[in-house]
């Protein structure tokens, strides 16, 4: 995709000039926070399963080579194939490369955001084969030639007549005056054209939730069945996981899953949950052929070492960007990255670089909602902050604010001569705001005053007056 | 400790610079409660702007300026979520490799509180002789909220306030859009934030905003006037100490100040 993340401003402007987009995110962030207690009150061991979902996660981190050879050996042994990437590249032409061994016309794609990270489609395409997403946000957004905008509602940023439009553009063979009102009658057309689509495919790709070391399986979590078929109906099931997603024992995973859907969607578990193992077995009715698992580590391994590694305990459910204030003023495309929100201004500084990235740490008011709602109890704000000591060092934000902020620091750190500029500072603006109460403009402030009056000084600092009204209680 | 615990009163730069009112009435809640005040004058900022702006350098070379004032006292209490959060929970992070102030660090930070809260959770305190008989809402600072569980402490002792009516926001606990420099790094988005939140505070019907943090407050009256609402902001300690008889955040005066 085309990273625009040093763009963010200017897509954040374009973004909220977008009304459909706007009543679009509002109704998001309004279902999410009415959702959440409701989601939290039902469970009273809700913390207690985020404390064990993370305890999890940070074993399995403290001791990934050993979980992911297991996991390597657990698969071959079911009949299927691992294969170990390293970076985007690689991981595509692996996957390029069996969808040749097999003569594959036609992919089928369940939903997964790592292949949006190494840009599969695009890549696949221009080789030559037919690629068809099927989880209907994906297959809308396919539609729309546009990238997912959530981690797990991939279109959340369209409105219902957005894609109804979108079918009349595209579905034309069908009756130009049917009616497609209803978020139903959009749902059996889409299943109607995708289902031509999962008998024809060759190749199934999938991502997976969650991959199981002790037993080699994956785990694929969808509401629409998509992700069922598209790993079951084709000859070959190619699965894309990042190495982050292995948990130890099937007991992990499903401690897991009591927190996953709970906080994507607010569900209590989705629709389908589905755990698959290797290849078909002579005795088994369905399943690939072929199983081949592509484990990807790009920037993976580096995290591990460094301060970021919590964000590797990520499960991708999007509760950070449902909850985000920021997010839900611009939504997922104006981070111009492949993951927006919180979890994008942690992981695209680091999938693309700092230097590519830096205004997206820099764009939270560090409410920190983000924390208050991550099952995994990443500490997002914190690691913003780590972005932004690096960018800082890096001297990669030179703006206006940094040279005010170098000047201010410098004062801080002398008592007596900030004292004496507060003090012209103050009689400067009370001399000019105090009959309105207010300064509509003031220079060097427009960032404030763009949007706001500055409130006029009461007047004197609280340390003079706090001095000459109550002498001798200042401390020794 | 004697039995008047002393405390330093860390007035926040905001206080000290826009609204000394809200500092004065700090000091007068945390006499009412039993404690000594004192303001050590050298104090400054905590350093936050710096630290959340990646110059870890600076803002720890303020911390230990701070910590340095502040180790003397009882208690350090800030009328600030933000503030009182930076020197609890952060400083502790930021001089964790400082052979001399690690340990400083966390001994001021384990003695320091939000105003509030350090009222009803440390004092125990609910003597509230003050009267604000209007229709009011409160804003829950995001600093306050998350880093420091402050939730029922506020609404406790507002509850006190003769003739006080509290009406709830909608989403009392969502950001104003403040967030220190955040608002001027990305105003047209500080602007949509506080906008929602403008709309949620002129839907109670509430005459008046308060809050614990006077950063939220300056942000929220700055739009109110600008969009011409007639809700007035206030820090919550005005009016718990019975001292909001000047303007409010931002409102005119008569010009004898």
């Amino acid at each position: 995709m085309n990273q625009t993340s040093l763009d963010f401003s200017k897509n954040a402007a374009r973004a909220q000039a977008d009304a459909d987009l706007q009543s679009a995110l509002a109704k998001l962030q309004r279902d999410t926070r009415l959702a959440r207690p409701v989601i939290t009150g039902r469970l009273p061991e809700f913390e207690d399963l985020r404390d064990r979902a993370v305890a999890i996660k940070d074993h399995t981190l403290a001791h990934l080579d050993h979980y992911l050879e297991t996991f390597e050996a657990n698969v071959t042994d079911a009949g299927g194939h691992v294969h170990w990437c390293n970076d985007a590249g690689d991981a595509r032409e692996t996957i390029l490369q069996i969808c040749n061994n097999v003569n594959a016309k036609t992919v089928g794609k369940g939903k997964s955001m790592v292949s949006e990270e190494i840009a599969l489609n695009d890549y696949l395409i221009a080789n030559g084969l037919e690629v068809v997403e099927t989880d209907l946000g994906e297959y809308i957004l396919q539609l729309r030639e546009e990238t997912p905008s959530h981690v797990v509602m991939p279109a959340i940023h369209l409105k219902k007549e957005q894609i109804a439009d979108t079918f009349r553009d595209h579905h034309t063979t069908l009756d130009p005056d049917r009616p497609l009102d209803a978020p139903s009658d959009m749902t059996e057309e889409a299943r109607t054209k995708l289902r031509e689509k999962f008998l024809s495919a060759d190749v199934g790709i999938t991502g997976a939730n969650m991959l199981i070391a002790e037993t080699g399986s994956i785990v694929v979590v969808t509401n629409e069945g998509n992700g069922d078929l598209t790993q079951t109906l084709p000859r070959v099931h190619i699965v894309i996981a990042a190495i982050e997603k292995v948990v130890p024992r099937v007991d992990d995973a499903l401690s897991i899953l009591r927190i996953l859907a709970r906080s994507a969607t607010g569900q209590e578990i989705t629709c389908y949950t589905t755990v698959a193992t290797g290849s078909k077995r002579p005795d088994d009715l369905d399943g690939p052929e072929e199983f081949h698992l592509i484990l990807l580590d790009n920037g993976r391994t580096k995290l591990l070492e460094g301060e970021f590694r919590d964000v590797l305990r990520c499960i991708r459910c999007g509760a950070c960007q449902s909850a985000c204030p920021v997010y839900g003023a611009v939504g997922g495309h104006a981070y111009g990255g492949v993951y927006g929100g919180p979890i994008g201004a942690v992981l695209t500084p680091a999938l693309d670089g700092i230097d590519k990235a830096w205004p997206l740490p820099e764009a939270s008011s560090f409410c920190g909602n983000c924390e208050a709602v991550c099952p995994m109890r990443i500490p997002l704000p914190g690691l913003m902050r780590r972005w932004r000591d690096i960018a800082h060092t890096q001297k990669l934000n030179k703006t206006g604010a940094r040279r005010g902020l170098a000047l201010w620091a410098w004062a801080a750190q002398h008592p007596a001569l900030y004292r004496f500029g507060a003090r012209i500072s103050l009689r400067l603006l009370r001399t000019v705001g105090r009959r309105r109460g207010y300064l509509r403009r003031l220079p060097l402030a427009g960032g404030w005053t763009a949007a706001r009056d500055l409130p006029t000084p009461e007047g004197g600092t609280f340390i003079d007056r706090w001095q000459k009204e109550m002498p001798g209680k200042t401390g020794s | 400790m004697t039995a008047r615990p002393q405390v330093g009163l860390f007035a926040t730069c905001l206080v000290d610079l826009y609204r000394p009112s809200v500092g004065f009435a700090a000091a007068s809640l945390l006499e009412k409660a039993g404690c000594d005040v004192a303001v050590p004058t050298a104090q400054v900022c905590c350093g936050q702007p710096a630290y959340n702006a990646g110059d870890r350098k600076s803002a720890a070379a303020i911390a230990r300026q701070t910590i340095s004032l502040f180790e003397e006292f009882d208690y350090v209490v800030a009328p600030s979520g933000s503030c009182a959060g930076m020197l609890r929970h952060h400083y502790p992070d930021l001089l964790a490799d400082d052979a001399d102030f690690a340990t400083r660090a966390s001994a001021v930070a384990d003695r320091t509180w939000e105003l509030v809260s350090f009222l009803t959770d440390i004092r125990g305190w609910s003597g509230i002789d003050a009267s604000w008989p209007k229709g009011v809402t409160y804003h829950d600072a995001c600093s306050g909220l998350r880093e420091l569980g402050i939730k029922v402490q506020p609404r406790q002792l507002l509850e006190k306030v003769a003739g006080l009516e509290l009406r709830e926001l909608d989403a009392p606990d969502v950001c104003c859009g403040f967030g220190g420099t955040f608002c001027v790094k990305y105003p047209e988005v500080s602007e949509a934030m506080v906008d929602d939140k403008i709309d949620d505070i002129v839907a109670t019907g509430a005459a008046t905003v308060l809050s614990g943090d006077l950063g939220c407050l300056m942000n929220i009256a700055g739009r109110l006037s600008r969009r011409g609402e007639a809700v007035e902001a206030r820090h919550i300690a005005e009016i718990l100490a019975g001292t909001a008889t000047g303007p409010a955040i931002g409102g005119a005066d008569d010009g004898q100040g």
